[in-house]
């Protein structure tokens, strides 16, 4: 892959650092705080350098509190700030979880649109790192069943930059999700400039014509390896917003190929996989040439980090469902 | 008078065994029996040992994250010291030396930060509860552990044990607001380390203390000087002795300092002074100890290298006991789940699926 003049080959963890910078430049109204975010630029570096350049005032170590993190930014996002605060880990979002879903979630409405909250809540998210105990869970499905959020996981550089910024310039609040799995896995050329990508906008990572692989986050990876491995002709569809969910993507994909696969690294029941099984049976209904197969997490605990990748969907997993999927 | 005081008040700061060296005889009178010194010295000693060979074994890959406890070892082994077995100990993850002296066996410990569960297991008969990741969630476990003491008419106690940090989150005052307000048998012990990973206390609150927190909820206040074990042990026993009447709680602020990283994922480097580190070097807990009782001839050189050659051979023995556990069954994450494990998970655990294709091969048929 060659590299423009005007591009960077960056990972993705730089990515999201290249979004704050670059949108922070751009927009006053944009502030960073939470949990070591400042001097020590996070815990993941995703803030790296930003104190810095932009100083304490707008990249604020706050006190150690993930209700005040959020509730705090719901009112300066409620006037006119544009917030964007940063939750640890996803592990740590129980406390913050009252003021996301009973609060920022729903301002707008029962304020008749008087006010809005736009604000990015930034979380690292998912398993496969040997973290610690609350390190590793994967609650999207948690906030994507709460209406008034919108819930973005990217799985590229270049898709986390302009995701991130898009959900900074939202109306209305975003709680992004940053594979952590894949913070350094790879990289890629992304423009040193400031774009945007649709929130709601899924991508088609791999055309096919025989089974539809539908994934996000570090799952994109994982089941991107598994199509590899396969004879079939297999079209993997990276979601990259969770929601509002590209509906049209998808069931245009099914309706293509009759076979549809879903991986998630969160627990089997009620997950997004078991909306998006709903969505695809009844509207492709007479497309379908074999059930909708999940491959999920399993309905346990998380287990430490020694268990985890038996936990965890990996290529074998997907490989099965895929060729269940195909025999069927 | 339209104005008058409503209320007053003032936080002691408690210190026996200072830095310098100097024993304050009329408070340290008796808290420590002297012939229980040596076995303390030698617990210390070992615990050091381990901690520091911990760090090594996450450096080399044998070990995941890790926050060592060097530096801070001294509040929770006053609070080990001030408890019976019966009582709890409630803590966070700097609590290395109280848990193991109160009967927790430190392969639990190490365990732990190897990815595995089965190092929370606790022996019956150890009133511990397994480290609290999240920060600050604990203490209120610690205010139920002590009401059903209570409500049992027991006579036991919790200790529980946070951070600087921790005391900002909505739960910690929560726990502090129940265990007041309903008189419970808790004593409450915030390790002010001056850090919450990169955070200095100071954003945390913008009081002189953080003894000062417990004031609002009612309860007792007394800030201590957290490497001396005299001065942590003293202000311990008072406070279970507070609790153990019927009193209620207390606060105690303990003023020490994280040593080391936060975790094993951590570079203090990155925001912290030198000049500060090398200050608290010199405050060390364990030396001001030994030094002590060198001085008084409770403790000598030729003691000291045998607690070492013996806390090496012991610390070798846990890592062993630790890395020689077999590995965990495949399935285990299933084990634990509920009582009794619905179906649907059990179909998960036998097939190692959750595909419907997978869980039900006839279907393929």
């Amino acid at each position: 892959m060659t590299t423009a003049a005007n591009e960077t080959e960056m990972t993705l963890v730089q990515a999201v650092t290249d979004a704050l910078a670059c949108e922070m430049r751009l927009d006053d109204r944009v502030i960073i705080l939470g949990e070591d975010v400042g001097i020590n630029g996070g815990v993941f570096r995703a803030t790296e350098g930003l104190q810095a350049e932009f100083g304490a005032d707008r990249v604020v170590d706050s006190p150690l509190a993930e209700s005040g993190i959020i509730g705090s930014s719901i009112g300066l996002a409620m006037n006119g700030m544009r917030p964007v605060p940063e939750l640890q880990f996803e592990g740590f979002m129980g406390p913050a979880y009252d003021q996301l879903c009973s609060h920022a979630a729903r301002f707008r409405t029962r304020t008749r649109g008087r006010f809005s909250v736009p604000m990015t809540v930034r979380v690292p998210h998912g398993g496969g790192i040997h973290a610690p105990e609350l390190h590793s869970d994967a609650p999207e499905a948690i906030y994507a069943h709460q209406p008034g959020l919108k819930v973005v996981m990217p799985a590229t550089p270049y898709d986390a930059k302009g995701l991130l910024i898009a959900s900074i310039r939202d109306p209305d609040p975003v709680i992004f999700f940053e594979p952590k799995r894949i913070y350094r896995a790879f990289r890629e050329p992304v423009p040193n400039e400031a774009y945007t990508l649709p929130i709601g906008k899924a991508r088609v990572v791999t055309e096919g014509t025989d089974l539809t692989v539908v994934a996000w986050g570090a799952m994109v990876v994982e089941a991107a390896k598994a199509a590899e491995q396969s004879d079939a002709s297999v079209e993997l569809i990276d979601l990259r917003t969770i929601s509002p969910l590209d509906e049209d993507t998808i069931l245009a994909s099914v309706e293509k190929t009759g076979r549809c696969v879903i991986c998630q690294e969160a627990p089997l029941t009620l997950g997004l996989a078991s909306e998006i099984s709903s969505l695809v049976t009844e509207r492709c209904f007479l497309h379908l040439e074999a059930p909708v197969q999940r491959v999920a997490g399993f309905d346990t605990i998380m287990p430490y980090y020694k268990l985890e990748m038996e936990y965890l969907p990996g290529p074998d997993r997907i490989s099965a469902a895929i060729d269940e999927t195909l025999r069927y | 008078m339209p104005i008058t005081t409503a209320y007053e008040t003032r936080i002691d700061h408690v210190s026996i065994l200072d830095e310098d060296g100097v024993f304050d005889e009329t408070l340290g009178q008796g808290v420590i029996p002297e012939d229980q010194l040596s076995a303390i010295m030698e617990h210390l000693v070992f615990c050091r040992q381990l901690d520091e060979t911990a760090f090594k074994l996450q450096r080399s890959g044998r070990m995941g994250t890790y926050p060592q406890n060097t530096g801070q070892e001294m509040p929770s082994l006053a609070a080990a010291l001030a408890i019976d077995k019966a009582d709890w100990l409630v803590t966070c993850y700097r609590e290395n030396t109280g848990l193991f002296w109160h009967g927790l066996p430190p392969e639990c410990i190490l365990l732990h930060w190897m990815g595995d569960e089965r190092g929370n297991h606790i022996p019956a008969g150890v009133n511990a509860t397994p480290i609290a990741i999240p920060i600050g969630t604990q203490m209120l476990h610690a205010a139920g552990l002590a009401w059903a003491e209570k409500a049992k008419k027991t006579g036991a106690i919790a200790v529980t044990f946070f951070g600087d940090g921790a005391t900002s989150e909505g739960d910690f005052h929560e726990a502090a607001n129940f265990a007041a307000s309903l008189k419970l048998p808790v004593v409450f012990c915030c390790q002010n380390n001056g850090w919450a990973i990169s955070v200095p206390s100071s954003v945390q609150s913008a009081g002189e203390t953080f003894a000062q927190r417990g004031i609002s909820y009612g309860m007792p206040c007394v800030r201590a000087d957290g490497n001396d074990l005299f001065a942590m042990t003293k202000v311990m026993k008072d406070a279970v002795a507070r609790a153990r009447a019927g009193e209620g709680p207390t606060f105690i602020e303990a003023v020490t300092y994280r040593l080391r990283d936060h975790t094993t994922a951590d570079d203090a480097r990155r925001y912290r002074d030198a000049g500060e580190l090398e200050a608290w070097e010199a405050r060390d807990p364990l030396p001001r100890l030994q030094r002590w009782m060198e001085a008084k001839g409770l403790w000598d050189k030729s003691q000291h290298e045998k607690a070492l050659k013996s806390g090496e051979k012991r610390v070798a023995e846990i890592i062993s006991n630790a890395e020689g556990i077999a590995a965990p069954n495949r399935s285990e994450f299933f084990d634990h789940m509920y009582a009794d494990l619905p179906a649907s998970l059990k179909r998960q655990r036998d097939s190692k699926r959750t595909t419907s294709l997978g869980q039900f091969p006839e279907d393929l048929a």
